[in-house]
């Protein structure tokens, strides 16, 4: 069930350069399935900005009703957003669209987490559940500068974590693909959520593989009706069936839709 | 007793609220919210003769109090609308406005003879307005004599009612107006979206795959508005009212402007409740304003002697 709830600020915080952190409380924790779903958050009050933001759970505790979300502080919705303080409550509409499948990786098999920027956050409450189901995770993360990494000992705690960043400021300097193929990390599942050329090469090099991918699209009502996220299905690249990033995705498996 | 029913040709609506085309899509979505028979009508998206994928993302960018739309008409075509769309929506106690697009003339007289088959569908919007696709839609919107002809043919096959819908991309809103009701309408729909832009940046280019989008929401009503309140003083026809109504209160203004009925579009990607917020909060505010049944509101703005006398100075 999606619910229009006003939740409660409990905390947020600035975990690096203009990237946040909050945490609020809502009963539509109760109804968030998988890691990946998303919520959409009106940012203010009145029309400006107007519409909702999409942003990406990066995690949930089920026994406080709380669900944390990570985003970057960019545009005048995020902006707004950043100045709610603890109390204050914020209209959101969620649990939105379909996260990572589980089940694909089994107990004892190695998934690798791939993220990049501001795609890391939804991989942190994956790992946490993939490692309770006795699942090893293997964590490569990358950023564009050092001051801009988040999470980093979050997901150390979990699992083995390579970082990269596109400056070289700190760990491996390049992209992350290029951490995959240097280091010949060995998994079965890969999931991954970043920038579109990112989720691209995953897609190419790892066909063998059984892939899924967290597509970012800009949307209008988050729920399927507007069809401003439309992507074209591989099967019929020109044609004229479809998928809605915020509704049939915004996780695909790699081959599905076309990226 | 009802204070809000409104009767309008082929359409007896039990509130004049309805979700407006291509914000509600063919109604699925928001039935997973509420009960979709408490709207007075929907206005499903736009059907073309064949399927269309629409146009490249990003399809949508937003400005202060708006937002710019490029979607390009993407549907699954007639037939599929018909054979699969309409029949589910036909579980509900709603009438159909069935929205009509095309790039020639022949496409729409056939999309609107097979639609309007349709047993729920109760009325057609002719789309000679849509401005995000390369041909058709705009071109028969902007100019009378070709709208005007359009307006005949279609009427000419379909099974139910027709309302044009209006562009505000026009010189002179009132002779389009006129030249559809000449071209025998049986109603108005207006406004559809205004032509914008928002510009990227870091880049300097549009933000929109389509370089330019529709402008609709909260920025556009006052010319809704003043459109309404033009065109219902010079034509005979009555006028569903859109653009930009977020609330019980905007819907009376609608109406005070010239508008018999209303639809409310972006503010359902905001607010998927608001339509039946609004048909809660309409009997309330018309008790606050002292009227008895909405359909007094109709035109107040223009219309003589319509203040009691001891109201007046």
């Amino acid at each position: 069930m999606i619910r229009k709830e006003l939740c409660e600020v409990i905390r947020q915080t600035e975990i690096a350069d203009s990237i946040f952190e909050m945490t609020v409380k809502g009963e539509m924790v109760k109804d968030i399935r998988t890691p990946g779903q998303f919520v959409h958050v009106k940012a203010a009050g009145g029309y400006d900005p107007l519409l909702r933001r999409p942003i990406s759970i990066s995690s949930i505790d089920r026994s406080k009703n709380e669900l944390t979300m990570i985003y970057r502080k960019e545009g005048r919705g995020t902006g707004l957003l950043s100045e709610k303080k603890t109390g204050e409550a914020i209209d959101i509409l969620g649990p939105l669209g379909n996260g990572f499948p589980l089940d694909e990786a089994k107990t004892g098999e190695t998934a690798l987490l791939v993220g990049g920027g501001i795609g890391v956050p939804p991989l942190y409450e994956l790992s946490r559940q993939l490692k309770a189901k006795g699942v090893k995770v293997i964590h490569v993360l990358g950023f564009q500068t050092k001051d801009s990494i988040f999470y980093d000992s979050k997901f150390e705690s979990l699992g083995e974590t390579y970082i990269a960043t596109a400056d070289g400021s700190y760990g491996a300097m390049g992209f992350v693909t290029d951490v995959i193929r240097e280091l010949k990390l060995q998994f079965d599942v890969v999931y991954a959520c970043g920038p579109t050329p990112m989720l691209r090469a995953i897609e190419q090099n790892y066909q063998d593989k059984k892939v899924f991918l967290s597509l970012e699209e800009r949307m209008g009502c988050g729920i399927g009706a507007c069809f401003a996220c439309v992507c074209h299905t591989t099967d019929d690249p020109k044609g004229f069936s479809y998928k809605k990033v915020c509704s049939d995705g915004p996780v695909f498996r790699a081959g599905e839709v076309v990226i | 007793m009802n204070r809000l029913n409104i009767n309008l040709p082929g359409l007896d609506l039990k509130n004049p609220i309805m979700p407006a085309s291509g914000c509600f899509g063919f109604g699925r979505e928001y039935s997973q919210f509420y009960n979709l028979d408490v709207l007075g009508a929907i206005m499903i998206k736009a059907a073309t003769l064949e399927p269309r994928f629409g146009n490249p993302t990003p399809r949508v960018a937003e400005t202060s109090a708006g937002m710019l739309n490029a979607i390009g008409l993407q549907n699954p075509g007639a037939h599929k609308i018909l054979t699969e769309e309409l029949p589910w929506l036909d579980q509900y106690d709603v009438p159909v406005i069935a929205n009509i697009a095309g790039s020639q003339e022949d496409d729409y007289v056939e999309t609107a003879r097979i639609i309007s088959q349709a047993a729920n569908v109760h009325a057609l919007e002719l789309n000679i307005s849509c401005p995000n696709v390369k041909t058709g839609g705009i071109a028969f919107g902007t100019i009378p004599d070709v709208a005007k002809q359009l307006t005949r043919k279609v009427k000419e096959v379909s099974a139910v009612p027709v309302y044009v819908k209006l562009s505000p991309n026009v010189s002179n809103i009132i002779e389009m107006a006129k030249s559809v009701e000449d071209g025998g309408a049986d109603g108005l729909t207006m406004i559809n979206t205004l032509i914008g832009m928002r510009l990227d940046l870091k880049t300097g280019k549009p933000i929109l795959a389509n370089s330019t989008g529709g402008l609709s929401g909260p920025a556009i009503k006052p010319v809704a508005l003043r459109m309404i309140y033009e065109v219902s003083q010079k034509t005979k026809l009555p006028i569903i009212g859109m653009g930009g109504i977020q609330s019980a209160e905007d819907v009376v203004e609608f109406f005070y402007a010239g508008a018999s009925a209303v639809a409310v579009g972006t503010a359902n990607f905001v607010d998927p409740f608001v339509c039946p917020t609004i048909i809660e909060k309409l009997p309330s505010l018309l008790d606050k304003l002292g009227i008895e049944h909405i359909s007094e509101c109709t035109g107040r703005s223009w219309k003589r002697n319509e203040q009691p006398v001891n109201h007046r100075a």
